[in-house]
C-alpha cells in the first residue's frame, strides 16, 4: 500500500515537474536570445489555457488548442515589438521592472475579461476518474497527455536549435550577439522570434495541463517562480538540464506534503531556489567558470 | 542640520499642518485615515528607495519585512497567555509588566505583551531576519537577486497565509491600541483621528531627515559609489558587501517599524499585506519618485496610497501600479519628479562652459 | 626596502596560463612599469596584486603583510588605491563626489552617526571637501568639480580618476594604462604629473602600451610574455634586450 502511494507521489511529481520544465524552457529561449529573464513568462502559460477554453466553447478541442497557441504567439510578439524591441542597451534593473509591469497588466487585464473563476480544459481523453492502471499504479490518461506533449516539445525544439537555420542563428545570437550581428542574423528579429516561441510553448503548457491542474487569472505567477527556480536548478539557459531540474523539483515538492502540510508547498519549492542562488548559482549541471563569464 | 535643510523641512511641516487645517475647513476629515495610512506605507517606500535607488540593489520582497513586523506585533498583542500565568516565566514577565492584561469586546481578560515590548521584538525580529538573509542574498545580482527577494516575499506570504497561528487568509484582528505616551496611542479610533496623523507624519518626517542625512553623508556617497561602479567602489576602500548589507536592514527595518504602527493604527493585519503585489507596488512607487531621489518617494508615495486607499483607480488599483511601472521604466527611467531641477540647471549651464574651455584648448 | 613583493604568483583561466610564476619586487619610490604584447597578463597582475583576483599559488607583500586572498577594500585601506584600463567613475556624481569617495578610508561617519548628523560630522565632511579640492587642484581639474563625472571629455575622467585614487593617499598607486586614449600633448600632461607623484613619496606601479610613455618616466621595467616575466631592468637596458625585441616585433631571428 505504501508502496502504491509512493509510486502515486513519483507520478504526480513527474508531472508538474515536466510543466515546469516547459516553463523553464520558455525562460531559457528569452533569456538566451536577451540576457533579459521574463517575468511575464507565466502569463503565457494561462494566457494559452484561457484562451482556449473560450474557445474550446465553439470550437472542437484540438482546434481551440491550435488557435489558442496561435494567439498567445501573437501576443508574445506584440508584447516585444511594443516594449522590448526598441530599448537600445536597457540595463537589466529596467528590463526586470517592465517584465514585471507587463505580468501585472496582462494578469489584470485576463481579470477583466474573464473574471476570477477557475477554469479548465476538459480532459482530452476519458474525464476525471478514467484511469489507466500501470503496474499497480493508477494514472490519469491526461497524465500521459502533459508527459508526451512536453517530450515532443523538448525533442522538437532540440532538433530545431540543432538542424534548422534559424534556429542556429538563435545559437548564435545566445552565444555572442554582436559577433551574430557581424555575420548578417538580424538579431532584433531573433529577439521577437524567441518571445513567439517562448510564448507557444508556454501556451501549449498551459492547454495540456489545465484538465488537472485549472488556469485561473493569477496562475502565471506561481508557474513563473516555478519555472525560474528549475530554470536555476538546471543552469540558466541550459534546456536540456531544465528537463532534468524540473522532475528533480516536481519529485521533491510532491513528497514534501508527506512532511509538511500542503500550504507550505510553494515556500519548499522557493527555499530550494534561494539555497541554489547562494550555493551553486551556476545549476546543478553548470559549469562555475562559463557562469562566471556570464553576464546579467 | 544644515540650513538649507532646516527650511525644507519647515516647508514640508507646513504643508503636514495645512493639509490637516484644510481636512478640518472643508469637512473632510476622513481623509485624514487614508492620509495617515499613507504616510506608513511611505515610511516602507523612502526605506526602499535607500536600497533601490541608491545602494543599487533591487528587492522586490519589502511587502514581506512590512508583513513581519505587523504580524509579529499583532500575534504577541492578541494571544491570549493567560491559560499560563502559573508558569514561572509568565509570572515574572506579568510582574516586570512585559506582560498586561486588558478586557476584550466580550469581556473576558486577554494577557498580552505590552505593545511596546511587542513592537521591540518585532523589529528585532525583522532586522535579524534580514541581516542572517542579506549576507548571501545581496551576493547576488540582477535578476537572481531580484528573484531571490521576490521568493523571500513569496516565503513570507505563503506561511502568514499557510498557519493557523497567523489567522490564515483572515489574518489577526483585534490588535489594541499602542500607547506611545501616556495620553498618546496609535489607534483607528475616530476621536484620535488627528493626533494619529501627527503621529505617523512625525514619524515620516524623523525617518526622512535621518535618511536625507544619511544621503548626503560619506555613507552616502559610498552607496551612491557602490551603485554606480562596485569595482572602483570596491577599490577605494569601501566595504560593498558590508555598506549594501545595512541598507537592506535599515530599509528592513523602515518597513518592520511602518508594519506595527499601521498595523496597531488599523487594529489588524491581513496576508494581502504581505503579497508580491505590494513589494512590488513599492517599487512601482519608489520607480515613479525617481529611483534615487527621496523626495519623490515620499511625494508619490502618499499620492500614490492615497488614490489607491480612497479607491480612485477602482477595479484597476493592480493594473495602475503595472501600467506606471512599465511606462516609467520605458520613457523615464530616472523617474518623474526632479526636485533638484536647480541643481540640474546649474549643472547643465557649467557643463556647457566646461565643453567651451575644451574646444577652445585642444 | 620593497614596498611590494610578489613571490611565485600563478594564475589561470581554464586551461589558460594568464599569469606563470611571476615574481617582482617594487622599491619604494619608484616607478616601475609592467609591458607586454596584448594579452601577456598584464591586467591579471593588476588584478591579483589589487585583491579583485586570488591568486591560485603564491604571496603577495604588500608593507609587510601577505594580501594575497585579500578583498579590494581591504587592500585599499592598507595604502594601494588604482584606476582601471575601462575608466571606471561613479555615473550621477559630480568629478567632487567622485574625489570625495576617494576619501573613504580617512574618514570614519558611520551609518547611524551619518543619519542623526551627530556633531563632528559636519567638520569630517568640511575637511574631506577641502582635501579633494586640494588633490584636484594638484591634477588641475579644479574648475571641473562641480560636472557630472560623466559629462565630462575623456582625459578629464581619466584625470578624475587619478584624483580619485590620489584622494586615498596610497602608498602604492597602480595605473592600469593612464594614457589610454589620449593625444600626445596629454599623453605629456599625464608623464608629467606621474612624475610628480612619485617625487612627492606614492610609489607607482604602472601598465602602459605607450612606450615613449613607459621609457620616459620609468625607473624600472618588467616585461610579461605569455603570462611569464620575461625581463626586469631599467628602461635602457630594456630597450636592447634581444628576448623583448623579438616579443615586441615578432620576429624569429633578427
Amino acid at each position: 500500500m505504501i508502496i502504491e502511494l509512493f509510486f502515486q507521489y513519483l507520478v504526480a511529481g513527474i508531472t508538474y515537474g515536466i510543466i515546469y520544465s516547459t516553463v523553464a524552457i520558455g525562460f531559457n529561449i528569452i533569456y538566451n536570445a536577451t540576457g533579459i529573464i521574463n517575468f511575464a513568462q507565466g502569463e503565457f502559460v494561462m494566457i494559452g489555457g484561457m484562451t482556449a477554453v473560450t474557445l474550446n466553447a465553439f470550437l472542437p478541442l484540438p482546434l481551440a488548442i491550435i488557435i489558442a497557441v496561435i494567439i498567445t504567439m501573437v501576443v508574445g510578439a506584440l508584447i516585444d515589438i511594443i516594449f522590448i524591441r526598441w530599448i537600445v542597451n536597457p540595463s537589466v534593473l529596467r528590463m526586470i521592472i517592465i517584465t514585471i509591469g507587463l505580468s501585472i497588466v496582462i494578469r489584470e487585464i485576463a481579470l477583466h475579461v474573464w473574471g476570477d473563476g477557475v477554469r479548465a480544459l476538459p480532459y482530452f481523453t476519458g474525464n476525471e476518474i478514467t484511469s489507466l492502471s500501470i503496474a499497480g499504479v493508477h494514472i490519469s490518461p491526461q497524465v500521459l497527455w502533459v508527459i508526451g506533449v512536453c517530450s515532443v516539445v523538448v525533442i522538437a525544439l532540440n532538433f530545431f536549435f540543432s538542424f534548422t537555420l534559424v534556429g542556429r542563428q538563435m545559437r548564435a545570437c545566445a552565444s555572442n550577439r554582436n559577433a551574430a550581428r557581424l555575420c548578417g542574423i538580424n538579431a532584433k528579429n531573433i529577439v521577437t522570434l524567441s518571445f513567439v516561441l517562448s510564448a507557444g510553448i508556454g501556451a501549449l503548457a498551459g492547454c495540456v495541463i489545465s484538465p488537472i491542474t485549472y488556469v485561473q487569472y493569477d496562475s502565471g505567477t506561481g508557474l513563473a517562480i516555478k519555472g525560474f527556480t528549475v530554470a536555476i536548478l538546471g543552469g540558466l539557459g541550459n534546456s536540456m538540464a531544465a528537463v532534468a531540474a524540473g522532475i528533480i523539483l516536481g519529485i521533491l515538492e510532491s513528497f514534501s506534503i508527506w512532511v509538511l502540510p500542503a500550504a507550505y508547498k510553494d515556500a519548499i519549492a522557493i527555499s530550494i531556489l534561494l539555497i541554489i542562488l547562494f550555493y551553486r548559482p551556476s545549476g546543478l549541471f553548470g559549469s562555475r567558470e562559463v557562469f562566471r563569464l556570464k553576464e546579467f | 542640520m544644515p540650513g538649507k535643510r532646516v527650511l525644507q523641512m519647515a516647508g514640508l511641516i507646513t504643508g503636514v499642518i495645512t493639509v490637516q487645517l484644510l481636512t478640518r475647513f472643508t469637512g473632510t476629515g476622513y481623509f485624514l485615515t487614508q492620509l495617515t495610512m499613507s504616510a506608513y506605507y511611505s515610511l516602507v517606500i523612502i526605506g526602499l528607495c535607500l536600497l533601490i535607488g541608491y545602494a543599487g540593489q533591487i528587492s522586490l520582497g519589502h511587502a514581506g519585512f512590512f508583513a513581519m513586523g505587523g504580524y509579529i506585533s499583532a500575534l504577541l498583542t492578541t494571544y491570549n497567555l493567560l491559560p499560563y500565568k502559573d508558569n514561572a516565566i509568565i509570572a515574572v514577565l506579568m510582574k516586570t509588566g512585559i506582560l498586561v492584561v486588558r478586557t476584550n469586546l466580550y469581556g473576558s481578560e486577554i494577557l498580552y505583551f505590552q505593545p511596546w515590548v511587542a513592537c521591540i521584538i518585532a523589529v528585532s525580529m525583522t532586522v535579524l531576519v534580514a541581516y542572517l538573509i542579506g549576507g548571501p542574498i545581496l551576493k547576488l545580482k540582477g535578476h537572481y537577486l531580484a528573484m531571490a527577494t521576490l521568493g523571500l516575499g513569496i516565503i513570507v506570504y505563503r506561511i502568514v497565509l499557510g498557519s493557523a497561528f497567523f489567522g490564515e487568509a483572515d489574518g489577526l484582528s483585534e490588535v489594541p491600541a499602542f500607547t506611545l505616551l501616556p495620553g498618546l496611542k496609535v489607534s483607528g479610533n475616530l476621536s484620535v483621528r488627528i493626533s494619529n496623523y501627527y503621529i505617523a507624519w512625525g514619524l515620516v518626517i524623523i525617518a526622512f531627515i535621518t535618511l536625507l542625512n544619511l544621503v548626503d553623508s560619506r555613507v552616502g556617497r559610498a552607496l551612491r559609489s557602490i551603485h554606480g561602479a562596485e569595482d572602483a567602489s570596491s577599490a577605494v576602500g569601501v566595504n560593498t558587501a558590508k555598506y549594501k548589507l545595512n541598507t537592506f536592514v535599515l530599509s528592513a527595518a523602515f518597513a518592520s517599524i511602518a508594519g506595527v504602527f499601521l498595523t496597531h493604527y488599523n487594529g489588524g493585519i491581513g496576508p494581502s499585506e504581505a503579497s508580491v503585489m505590494k513589494s512590488v507596488r513599492y517599487v512601482a512607487i519608489v520607480a515613479v519618485g525617481g529611483m534615487a531621489n527621496l523626495w519623490g518617494a515620499l511625494i508619490m508615495g502618499v499620492l500614490l496610497n492615497f488614490l489607491s486607499l480612497r479607491g480612485y483607480f477602482g477595479s484597476f488599483d493592480d493594473a495602475v501600479f503595472g501600467g506606471i511601472l512599465i511606462v516609467i521604466m520605458l520613457f523615464a527611467p530616472e523617474g518623474l519628479i526632479r526636485v533638484d531641477i536647480f541643481r540640474y540647471l546649474k549643472r547643465a549651464v557649467s557643463g556647457e562652459k566646461a565643453g567651451e574651455q575644451n574646444d577652445g584648448s585642444s | 626596502m620593497d614596498l611590494l613583493k610578489a613571490e611565485n604568483l600563478n594564475r589561470s583561466f581554464g586551461g589558460l596560463k594568464a599569469v606563470d610564476n611571476i615574481s617582482f619586487s617594487v622599491g619604494e619610490c619608484l616607478i616601475k612599469a609592467v609591458i607586454g604584447p596584448n594579452g601577456a597578463g598584464k591586467t591579471t597582475l593588476f588584478n591579483l596584486i589589487s585583491g579583485f583576483l586570488r591568486p591560485d599559488s603564491g604571496s603577495i607583500v604588500f608593507a609587510d603583510r601577505e594580501i594575497a586572498g585579500k578583498s579590494p577594500f581591504q587592500v585599499a585601506e592598507m595604502g594601494m588605491a588604482r584606476t582601471f584600463q575601462h575608466i571606471k567613475l561613479f555615473p550621477k556624481m559630480t568629478a567632487l563626489e567622485n574625489v570625495m569617495t576617494g576619501r573613504h578610508i580617512h574618514s570614519r561617519a558611520g551609518f547611524i552617526p551619518s543619519m542623526l548628523h551627530l556633531p563632528g560630522m559636519s567638520r569630517e565632511e568640511k575637511f574631506i571637501r577641502e582635501r579633494s579640492l586640494e588633490i584636484m587642484e594638484s591634477v588641475g581639474i579644479m574648475d571641473l568639480a562641480d560636472i557630472e563625472a560623466t559629462d565630462l571629455a575623456y582625459g578629464q575622467q581619466r584625470a578624475v580618476e587619478l584624483a580619485r585614487a590620489l584622494a586615498c593617499e596610497p602608498r602604492l598607486l597602480l595605473l592600469d594604462e593612464p594614457a589610454a586614449g589620449l593625444n600626445m600633448r596629454e599623453t605629456a600632461e599625464v608623464a608629467g604629473l606621474i612624475k610628480k607623484i612619485r617625487d612627492s613619496g606614492i610609489t607607482i606601479l604602472i601598465v602602459e602600451h605607450d612606450m615613449s610613455l613607459v621609457m620616459g618616466i620609468s625607473d624600472e621595467i618588467i616585461v610579461l610574455s605569455y603570462g611569464e616575466k620575461i625581463a626586469e631592468d631599467v628602461p635602457l637596458a630594456i630597450q636592447k634586450n634581444r628576448e623583448v625585441v623579438r616579443v615586441y616585433l615578432g620576429e624569429d631571428d633578427a
